[in-house]
């Protein structure tokens, strides 16, 4: 056993410098990632704030608690904050921008400046973002659809699409020094084959994110300069064309939702083979899977439109295209699934949320099924149906697997481990009170509930009071790990380098890893995943 | 020739950043970089071209009676400034290859006023449209000047002008940064930071200001030359 | 079934069961494969636990798997494709002879106008068992039209029209919500379509005060702006004549064919420059800003109603110039 003094005394990234200027000018990815992880967990925090205040509405029919406005820019804000400003950079940002490097084998991305650049803009559109809500809000949705964002809101829009405009191109840089570090900056012998497919995922997000958000870029620009100068792009009193809007919008915003859950799929597929001890089931096709979503993802946008006064025509080849990209998110649940066949299994927490991963990715893959569908569409389309499906691919996919990375590598970030019983209930309350928040707006959504109302007829408030029960389990089950993680950074136990007994570079480095990452250049000799040559016990920390 | 060239060396060894391996590397990694970058580009504008093109199949006479009034003499003389400037940028690059930062300081100076030159003349072109009332607005105000042939649709001719000021705007922003970092070239260059072992700034630079040229190749003739035929 | 607690919307149109066959059908696959991921994750999880399987079993793969679990869930969904895409044909194509409602929306209520002139506000009166066409614009956001218990939903625009249809099956009281969120009010933008027998219907559309049909306005509206110095019923006007054009294709000057819709219709009091009818000079001026989204509707049934017009006439004795379009 190695000695606590010893790793104390070990210069890491965490204790090579001291004091603001050191966090705030650092090109270290490890130490940006921990900025990002800060800030996005704040926006987390205020975004499930407003999550809860939409919820306390719902509980009775009449909109009693907070008038109309209000509520109106509550879910804006809910969705502005959640989708552009925790979702998008939340596992690429945190746990991409610590461990794609690491697990490449290089000492650091391709552009540590412009890394740093990256959250500074975040940043940037962040403050302004919020600066806009905080004199006065917004109330578009946060789908700012024209000609009620350019015309008919009187609130601040323009603000709040300068925020998501700057914070795009945080997102740009990212994936951008993604695919350059995946590309040029892998280690001896770290092939194509035998990269971790939590980067094969990073890289298909950062695909989209360098080719998409440019777009959602000049169109929030276009709906800013519309409103300001009253120019009329998608202004129909000007002649111009509201439908060209929500085109443009969704070009990015759905790929967008692969950009959120690939990440997320690439952390399922580290957990899966380190608790069952196995080498993943068709590495290819998983890998492929990840490039595949990110291409097609650009050929359905128009599935948000199918009510919205597209052609026919159109609307039969969208909803083609879209059941073409659920196949390749089933052919990573079944792979997942797969993996797990005769391994041997373990119960820790990452393993748990990567279970939760799997059967809530499963439903919401599945009703993407029923939106895809035109003629069931025309029924779910802007209810609750929707609101519950990308919740159960957001939440329950996205937010699961975040937790689940971040148990996960909370030991390789810093050096310590976080209290399992504790994250065990955790797990669990999220698991219960997710379901009992989400599975009841299917129903409210099939039955005819349309999505942002305020106020609702009588006949739904059972299921939507079953809703705002489960979402404060939901938060119970959010607050425990922001309080044990915390605990741990003081309390937790030592976590030695390897604490899973996992394979991958980044395991092969001290925890907290050294700011230049490796003393030497590692040289890749093995496969991925190569469980059956790894010793199955424990391996200490002085090994 | 030999002490120069060890100091070339020494001056690419301290340009070399400490995460990778060796110049060629880094070399690699930085062009590559700026491609991707120009991808983004690409969509950026990519945006705007799209709904130029729905707008221009819809309401093409629209867009016909717009086009009308670009002052095609002046759009002329812009794109051949602009590929005059690309010339000396791509000269200017090969100045920094073959090792002579004179050469390629005054090779830049050059571009960099052609840059300006090129913006001279957008801005007197804006000003015609901006005292003939064609800046999208409340203000817009849109006439033929020919009796026989009125304004047909002025309304989708006001989204014509939406998007020549959108587009040409951007790219005009994009020119003045463009300009802004051929300025770092030049004092860096003054200050003797490239060698022929360490020019990539100057190559990425280059691409970028070519790729700029490039956007104006397709707005010169999608703006200024929709169609002579049908005119009024 | 449980009156305070229901957990499935009315069936009340021709087309529910259908959505609701497909639904169900839907449900029962999707049940499947999320029971089956469970049942499978639970049972390798219990299976293969650490505690009695301590050395784990290599497997790298299998492409026959692979193909199986890529290649059936594509033609499952290849069933669902074919089965919904039939159903939103039927959706997006209104039966002949249907019964049309003009609804503008607006920040937050509906108005309705029937053929006979009577008007509606957030209440929409059908008859049961007939088809109804709903021809649909907004005056401001963009609004959607929802019935759930009719399973259908359109988006409502302002600038043009959308249209859906529905043949109501049931007697009764059934909620219209606008689902397209249009701001402060978005959700009191609630109304009722109320589905009534036969008699009951005509008794109560025989009730109302209407200033005569909606086509007649519209024809009022068609000498006030002089729409009709121009658009004469002979061949010596400077515009093209209105007769029969409804629903027919029209030679443009640029060489195009556009279907003189109800959209074409719009466009051309709108924006008159837009599309050119072939042998016609630019001249008409826009009316833009002169006419209302209802003032447009009532047009717009005017010259629908001469097509019409014009049909019944050559049945009958193929002569009359139709200038009386209420006596159809």
């Amino acid at each position: 056993m190695a000695t606590a003094v010893q790793t104390v005394e070990r210069e890491n990234y965490l204790n090579s410098n001291y004091g603001i200027k050191s966090w705030l000018l650092t090109t270290d990815h490890k130490r940006i990632a921990i900025l990002y992880l800060i800030s996005i967990t704040a926006m987390f925090w205020l975004g499930g704030f407003f999550a809860m205040m939409i919820r306390l509405e719902l509980l009775t029919p009449a909109g009693d608690l907070i008038s109309s406005d209000t509520y109106n820019k509550l879910f804006t804000m809910h969705g502005i904050i959640m989708v552009f400003f925790f979702l998008i950079p939340s596992v690429p940002a945190v746990l991409g921008n610590f461990l794609v490097p690491l697990m490449v084998g290089a000492k650091d991305l391709a552009f540590p400046r412009v890394n740093l650049l990256s959250w500074y803009l975040y940043m940037a559109g962040a403050i302004t973002a919020l600066v806009a809500m905080v004199t006065g809000g917004v109330d578009t949705g946060w789908t700012f659809y024209t000609p009620f964002s350019t015309t008919y809101s009187n609130t601040h829009v323009i603000g709040a699409a300068i925020g998501i405009f700057i914070a795009g191109f945080s997102s740009i840089l990212t994936g951008l020094n993604f695919i350059v570090t995946i590309h040029r900056m892998r280690a001896p012998g770290m092939t194509w084959r035998r990269l971790p497919l939590f980067c094969w995922a990073n890289y298909a997000a950062a695909i989209i994110m360098v080719l998409g958000t440019p777009v959602i870029a000049i169109t929030l620009l276009l709906v800013a300069l519309e409103r300001a100068f009253h120019i009329g792009v998608f202004n129909p009193q000007l002649g111009g064309d509201p439908l060209l809007f929500q085109h443009l919008f969704w070009f990015y915003s759905h790929p967008a939702v692969y950009i959120m859950i690939l990440p997320g799929m690439g952390v399922i597929s580290e957990i899966v083979t380190c608790f069952s001890r196995k080498r993943v089931f068709g590495y290819e096709f998983i890998a492929l899977a990840s490039i595949a979503i990110a291409v097609l993802g650009f050929l359905v946008w128009a599935h948000h439109m199918f009510v919205a006064g597209i052609s026919v025509y159109a609307a039969l080849v969208f909803s083609l295209l879209s059941y073409l990209v659920a196949i390749p998110s089933a052919v990573k649940v079944f792979n997942w699934t797969a993996t797990m066949y005769k391994g041997s299994i373990r119960y820790n927490t990452p393993m748990l949320y990567a279970f939760g991963f799997i059967g809530l990715f499963t439903v919401g893959g599945l009703t993407g099924i029923f939106l895809a569908t035109l003629g069931i569409d025309v029924q779910v389309h802007d209810t609750y149906f929707v609101v519950a499906h990308f919740h159960y691919v957001m939440v329950g996919g996205m937010v699961m697997a975040y937790m689940a990375g971040l148990h996960f590598w909370w030991p390789k970030i810093t050096g310590r481990m976080y209290p399992e019983a504790w994250a065990k209930l955790s797990a669990l309350l999220v698991f219960v009170g997710f379901n009992t928040t989400f599975f009841p707006q299917f129903i409210l959504g099939y039955m005819g509930l349309p999505r942002r109302y305020h106020a609702y007829p009588p006949e739904f408030q059972v299921l939507n009071v079953l809703s705002t029960a489960g979402a404060s389990i939901l938060a119970v089950g959010y607050v425990l790990p922001m309080i044990y993680f915390v605990w741990s950074l003081r309390y937790g136990k030592e976590a030695g380098p390897n604490p899973w007994n996992a394979v991958g570079l980044e395991w092969m480095v001290p925890s907290p890893p050294p700011t230049h990452n490796f003393d030497e250049t590692p040289v890749v000799t093995w496969e991925a995943y190569d469980y059956e040559h790894q010793p199955q016990e424990e391996v200490t920390v002085g090994h | 020739m030999a002490t120069s060239d060890i100091g070339d060396i020494q001056v690419a060894e301290r340009a070399l950043q400490h995460h990778f391996a060796d110049m060629e590397q880094q070399r690699d990694t930085s062009s590559f970089g700026m491609w991707m970058f120009l991808l983004t580009e690409i969509m950026f504008f990519g945006g705007l071209f799209c709904a130029y093109l729905v707008y221009r199949a819809s309401y093409y006479q629209a867009f016909v009676e717009g086009s009308q009034k670009m002052n095609i003499v002046l759009g002329a003389t812009n794109t051949a400034v602009l590929i005059c400037s690309s010339l000396t940028m791509a000269l200017g690059v090969r100045a920094a290859q073959m090792g002579k930062p004179k050469l390629m300081v005054i090779l830049l100076l050059i571009t960099i006023l052609f840059g300006f030159g090129f913006l001279g003349i957008k801005a007197v072109e804006y000003h015609e449209h901006w005292e003939n009332h064609e800046f999208p607005g409340p203000n817009f105000h849109f006439e033929t000047g020919n009796p026989a042939h009125p304004a047909s649709d002025p309304q989708h001719t006001q989204i014509y002008f939406s998007l020549y000021w959108a587009m040409t705007g951007l790219h005009a922003l994009h020119m003045v940064i463009g300009i802004g970092l051929v300025a770092w070239l030049v004092i860096a260059g003054l200050m003797g930071a490239y060698t022929p072992h360490y020019y990539n700034p100057v190559e990425n630079v280059g691409l970028y200001w070519h790729f700029v040229d490039l956007v104006w190749i397709y707005l010169f003739p999608m703006l200024y030359l929709i169609s002579k035929k049908h005119g009024v | 079934m449980w009156k305070n607690l229901p957990l499935f919307p009315e069936r009340a149109s021709a087309l529910a069961w259908q959505v609701d066959g497909l639904y169900f059908l839907l449900i029962a696959v999707s049940a499947f494969f999320t029971l089956l991921i469970f049942a499978l994750i639970f049972v390798f999880a219990v299976k293969y636990r650490r505690s009695v399987h301590p050395h784990a079993v290599q497997i790298e793969g299998s492409l026959p798997l692979e193909l199986a679990w890529t290649l059936i869930p594509l033609g499952i969904c290849m069933i669902f494709f074919a089965w919904g895409s039939l159903i939103y044909f039927q959706e997006a194509r209104p039966p002949k002879g249907a019964m049309e409602v003009y609804a503008v929306a607006k920040q937050w209520m509906w108005k309705f106008e029937y053929e006979n002139g009577q008007r509606d506000i957030n209440q929409l009166h059908v008859p049961v068992g007939r088809d109804v066409k709903l021809i649909m614009s907004s005056q401001d956001a963009i609004h959607s039209f929802f019935v759930p218990a009719f399973r259908i939903k359109m988006d409502v625009l302002p600038g043009r029209f959308t249209t859906t249809w529905f043949r109501p099956t049931k007697v009764g009281t059934y909620h219209l919500f606008c689902s397209q969120y249009c701001g402060t009010d978005h959700s009191g933008m609630i109304g009722q379509v109320i589905v009534m027998e036969p008699a009951a219907y005509q008794a109560w559309m025989s009730g109302g005060a209407s200033s005569g049909t909606l086509a007649s306005n519209g024809q009022q509206l068609f000498q006030q702006l002089g729409c009709a110095t121009c658009h004469r019923f002979d061949t010596q006007g400077r515009g093209p004549n209105l007769t029969g054009v409804f629903g027919k294709p029209v030679l443009l000057e640029d060489g195009r064919t556009v279907i003189a819709d109800e959209n074409y219709i719009r466009e051309s009091i709108l924006i008159p420059g837009a599309k050119i009818v072939s042998g016609f000079k630019p001249i008409m001026p826009t009316f833009q800003g002169q006419v209302s989204e209802e003032n447009l509707m009532a047009l717009v049934a005017y010259v629908k109603s001469l097509a019409q017009a014009q049909q019944k006439g050559a049945a009958s004795d193929n002569s009359s110039v139709p200038d009386t379009p209420n006596s159809q």
